[in-house]
């Protein structure tokens, strides 16, 4: 079981929460021309780390906010936890 | 190298089986190869049994970073069918059963095939349209598949749960009567043997850790036990993929994420097919041992744990207890992890890459298992002749920027997400 800490709520079980993915993902800008490739990237191609993943939760059933999760891929620490819209320090 | 038989067994018996020859050898690594496949899967040491056989390209390693048939090969729930709507999915892995049905004699080796059937059940309307298509496709495509009412169903499995007052009642289902298991571990064993055999040097606890790139061309891998340079490298590593693609620079449409499976207590035999549930992730069959083979969905987070997590497996088991009641009675004897490396729509890549002697075969998310023989032998086609055999084809790194994705559940790109 993992235990994150919410941001807006503190400490709660895996689950009342849904996983989002990779969060250092950029979707490309709107009303820009976007090449093939960068929608490529976008899309599909993940890095997808062993070790330090910053990665998306959505407290679904709690706060219903969307969070940031520091997280460790193979051990499953959890380093941080951050509002959506925080820096990442 | 010795021959498998009753009668070797029997010789064999007067020796206490002491003299039997080693399975294959521990060699240590040569300077140079032809062929280096990293990774020795079940996929890998098929690659390089097809490698000498089929294209006489003996001067091969495999290179393991634990020992082999001790990832996914020896961590899954060993179904082998081919009940794919889609063309490219169902040519290729009806081509992997007929492979499956000569292994024993082809390997020499008993991987204990058994072509039990698989039955996917519906439950629903909708549920049982969308069955009768993927049916009619596989028999297009000569692949055996009939569709179950809820009486023919129950004739074949009355253990499940066809009581009047349940959630997801039972309107009928698709069965493929020749898909069934295999002994997993024979697998992985019974290929090695014989490359090994055919000169093929199993070089095990040898990490990769490096490659040599050179003017877009492969030269050769760095190792735990040094350099070792090759013409031609294969990467075979299911959920390590994206660890050796970053070695590379390379980003690729993948996720790697922790799969579950686990085995009941043995109990006499009851369940003679592969069942799945239809209203969530669940599958179930009956192992040799009369132990229940279960599994579903992943863990859904990336994960490079090997281990898995129990909420997952709790909400596995609940769907297991929907469909089978009994098992609620049963034991858990043991579950077990591996990591998967999941494509973004769902099916697999063989193919060559950008750099020069490189050849990719990876993204098998759920289904490594039963690709193993028809994944090796593509593979040891595009590396020995440079190019995609037709089976294959479809399996290009390209088609997700190009648009030509094999998107055989529907799903979009999150395939964990089901």
């Amino acid at each position: 079981m993992l235990y994150i800490n919410c941001p807006h709520c503190g400490l709660r079980s895996q689950n009342e929460f849904a996983y989002g993915g990779d969060a250092t993902i950029k979707r490309p800008e709107l009303n820009k021309e976007v090449s093939d490739q960068e929608w490529d990237n976008f899309v599909y191609l993940r890095k997808s780390p062993r070790g330090k993943h910053l990665e998306l939760w959505h407290h679904i059933s709690g706060c219903r906010q969307w969070i940031k999760v520091e997280r460790d891929t193979s051990t499953h620490e959890i380093f941080k936890t951050y509002k959506a819209n925080e820096a990442i320090k | 190298m010795q021959k498998y038989s009753v009668f070797s067994l029997i010789k064999n018996a007067f020796s206490d089986h002491q003299n039997w020859e080693v399975a294959w050898k521990d060699p240590t690594p040569k300077k140079e190869y032809d062929v280096i496949i990293i990774g020795g899967g079940g996929h890998g040491l098929a690659t390089a049994y097809y490698l000498a056989k089929e294209h006489n390209i003996t001067n091969v390693a495999i290179i393991e970073k634990g020992w082999i048939g001790g990832g996914n090969v020896g961590r899954n729930t060993t179904i082998i069918r081919s009940n794919y709507m889609h063309d490219e999915n169902g040519l290729f892995s009806e081509f992997g059963m007929d492979l499956w049905r000569k292994m024993s004699q082809d390997l020499n080796y008993n991987v204990m095939f058994s072509p039990r059937g698989i039955i996917n059940l519906a439950h629903s309307d909708a549920q049982m349209n969308a069955y009768s298509r993927r049916g009619n496709s596989m028999r297009l495509n000569g692949i055996d598949a009939v569709l179950l009412n809820r009486d023919e169903v129950q004739k074949l499995i009355p253990m499940a749960d066809f009581s009047d007052n349940v959630r997801f009642p039972i309107f009928g289902g698709l069965m493929q009567p020749s898909a069934g298991t295999a002994r997993h571990d024979a697998v992985a064993w019974g290929y090695a043997r014989q490359a090994d055999s055919m000169g093929v040097d199993i070089i095990q606890n040898c990490e990769v850790t490096g490659f040599d790139v050179s003017n877009g061309k492969i030269l050769g891998v760095r190792t735990s036990k040094g350099e070792i340079k090759a013409k031609k490298v294969g990467l075979c590593v299911a959920g390590s993929t994206n660890i050796l693609a970053d070695m590379l620079n390379m980003t690729l449409p993948i996720e790697t994420h922790l799969l579950q499976a686990c085995v009941s207590e043995p109990i006499k035999p009851l369940l003679d097919h592969v069942v799945t549930f239809g209203a969530g992730h669940f599958y179930c069959s009956q192992s040799d041992k009369g132990e229940m083979v279960m599994g579903g969905d992943l863990d859904g987070y990336n994960s490079y744990s090997q281990r898995g997590n129990l909420p997952t497996l709790q909400h596995v088991l609940t769907e297991g207890i929907a469909m089978f009641p009994f098992l609620s009675k049963l034991k858990m004897l043991r579950t077990w992890g591996g990591i998967m490396d999941m494509s973004m729509d769902g099916s697999p890549i063989i193919d060559k890459t950008h750099i020069n002697g490189l050849y990719l075969n990876c993204g098998w998310c759920y289904g490594g298992f039963k690709a193993t023989p028809a994944s090796g032998w593509t593979f040891a086609h595009t590396i020995a002749q440079d190019r995609v055999h037709d089976l294959n084809a479809g399996y290009s790194l390209n088609r997700f920027s190009t648009g030509d994705l094999i998107d055989e559940k529907g799903l979009g790109t999150k395939t964990w997400i089901s």
